[in-house]
């Protein structure tokens, strides 16, 4: 997944425009490496892959980078706006930079990985697969996140987890506030594993897998109680 | 949707590429806002002289200077005052005279009264504002954006949402000194906060929701409230979606309602401060790779001065 692989194939989206570069990405041969140079912040680049190909957006990338993916590696070499790797359901993307708002939202699975700051509402309606996160993330992270793990390697805005479902998250710095319905957890022994497999593959270093906090729902907002039996 | 472009130009050396730059803002943002655009301009000489105030006024007659300058020269106790000077740019007519205590206010006073069913789009010293409803693309060559010159701008491309497609509903809203605001997102009690402020003595020109916004910045500023702690009310007293950006003739300043799912980019470096709807409308900027860029955050209020 390293941005330095010689590319079989440069295209330039100043030049084609992001339908034309997205068509030629979708027939790209399982194995090969395309570059996509002057992304210029443009929306939708490299989005809706299903290819077992590697491609590289060589500057910043704006809305949805890298979204709708199976199979292929998207690496930006920068940052990405609001939506990257929205509803991504395998593959990977690897963002070098930082990123918009609702990074990876509602994802089935795949791995996420941002070398930066990812802004708010990372991980919101997560379904599924690792997020992973060197830097801060803003506010309402993980809101209704419903299944996955979310690895924050800085520190965590305000309303973490709001609402959370089954979706895991480990915090290595400061979480500002919980959102409701989450609760900080004791780490287990698979949660340390799950955290050091996790930084690895994202190629963290500066994640202590020992010394983060696990936020889990506490399940009393999804769950019906007999406390309301009275209501119907 | 909306796009919101500004720019604060710390580095002097940059000030002649003003226009070129926000244009190159605006163009980005043209499919966020297909009917309308606007933009008001801080220190262009030949738009806003410096030393002397001036009105914009949108869709004015072709006498409109002559009459304003009958009428300034028919009242006032310091008798005729000094020769008006009149531009025109696109749909919009710049009126200046020298500026003074007398002037600063005789000048909107005699507009006022000269013109009176003429829509006043902005006032105060070296300052313009130019708005019309159309594409912003077509806009921009009208205005002859790229030729703009100074040291702050902001943009505004609009979708319209809770008003009609007019030029009254057109942004930049400027309806204090040197004020713009521009708003990505809808208010949704500013019939409410209109009321108040009509009770208030304060006048509206649209039916726009934006406008309640600039005329409750205006009234808190003119009741001697700071530009950070008016901000701060508004973020109190309204509710809706809201991206803002507000600026006077020293300030820059960028707000979000709690949610924030209005988008919003700033992107900073020594030579200047830009915020913008999207990333993209950046990247035209001279030294945007090393710019220190971040979304800002829920309820803060961002400010910069000069």
């Amino acid at each position: 997944m390293d941005a330095l692989t010689v590319p079989a194939l440069v295209l330039d989206a100043s030049e084609l425009g992001v339908r034309e570069v997205n068509a030629r990405l979708r027939t790209l041969p399982a194995g090969v490496t395309a570059h996509v140079v002057n992304p210029a912040g443009q929306h939708n680049l490299a989005v809706a892959l299903d290819v077992a190909a590697r491609v590289v957006l060589a500057g910043p990338a704006g809305y949805y980078a890298g979204a709708l993916g199976r199979q292929a590696d998207v690496v930006v070499t920068g940052r990405v706006g609001p939506g990257a790797a929205e509803n991504l359901m395998s593959g990977s993307v690897r963002v070098e930079g930082s990123a918009g708002q609702s990074l990876a939202a509602s994802a089935h699975g795949g791995l996420v990985v941002v070398t930066g700051d990812a802004s708010l509402r990372a991980g919101i309606s997560l379904k599924g697969g690792e997020i992973a996160v060197a830097g801060d993330v803003g506010r309402y992270g993980a809101f209704l996140a419903q299944a996955g793990t979310i690895l924050v390697g800085g520190d965590a805005g305000a309303d973490l987890g709001d609402s959370l479902y089954e979706a895991v998250i480990y915090v290595a710095g400061r979480i500002a506030s919980l959102g409701t319905d989450a609760r900080v957890e004791d780490l287990t022994g698979a949660d340390v594993d799950a955290v050091t497999a996790l930084a690895a593959r994202a190629g963290f270093t500066h994640v202590d897998p020992q010394n983060v906090t696990r936020v889990a729902s506490a399940r009393e907002l999804y769950h019906f109680t007999t406390h309301h039996a009275g209501s119907y | 949707m909306c796009g919101i472009a500004g720019l604060q130009l710390r580095d002097p050396a940059l000030h002649p590429r003003l226009g070129e730059l926000l244009a190159a803002m605006t163009a980005q943002l043209a499919d966020r806002g297909p009917d309308s655009a606007g933009i008001g301009v801080y220190g262009d000489p030949e738009l806003g002289p410096p030393g002397r105030t001036t009105v914009s006024l949108l869709d004015a007659p072709p006498d409109a200077a002559s009459r304003i300058a009958q009428e300034l020269s028919a009242g006032g106790p310091d008798g005729p005052v000094d020769g008006v000077r009149v531009r025109t740019r696109g749909a919009t007519t710049l009126v200046s005279t020298a500026l003074g205590a007398f002037t600063q206010g005789a000048l909107l006073a005699a507009t006022a009264a000269a013109l009176p069913d003429v829509l006043v789009t902005g006032h105060g010293e070296g300052f313009a504002v130019l708005k019309e409803v159309g594409d912003p693309r077509a806009i921009a060559e009208r205005l002859d954006l790229v030729s703009v010159t100074g040291y702050q701008a902001v943009a505004h491309t609009r979708m319209a949402t809770e008003s009609a497609v007019t030029r009254s509903g057109c942004h930049p809203f400027s309806v204090g000194p040197m004020q713009c605001l521009v708003h990505n997102g809808s208010f949704h009690n500013h019939a409410s906060i209109r009321r108040e402020l009509a009770a208030a003595g304060v006048r509206f020109d649209s039916d726009n929701d934006s406008e309640v916004g600039a005329r409750f910045v205006a009234h808190q500023l003119a009741g001697g409230v700071d530009l950070e702690k008016a901000l701060r009310l508004l973020g109190e007293r309204f509710d809706g979606f809201f991206t803002l950006l507000v600026t006077t003739g020293d300030s820059f300043a960028v707000v979000r309602d709690r949610i924030a799912c209005k988008p919003a980019v700033v992107a900073e470096t020594d030579a200047w401060v830009a915020m913008a709807s999207e990333y993209r409308a950046l990247c035209a900027l001279p030294g945007i790779e090393s710019a220190h860029v971040f979304e800002p955050e829920p309820e803060e209020v961002y400010l910069w001065t000069r």
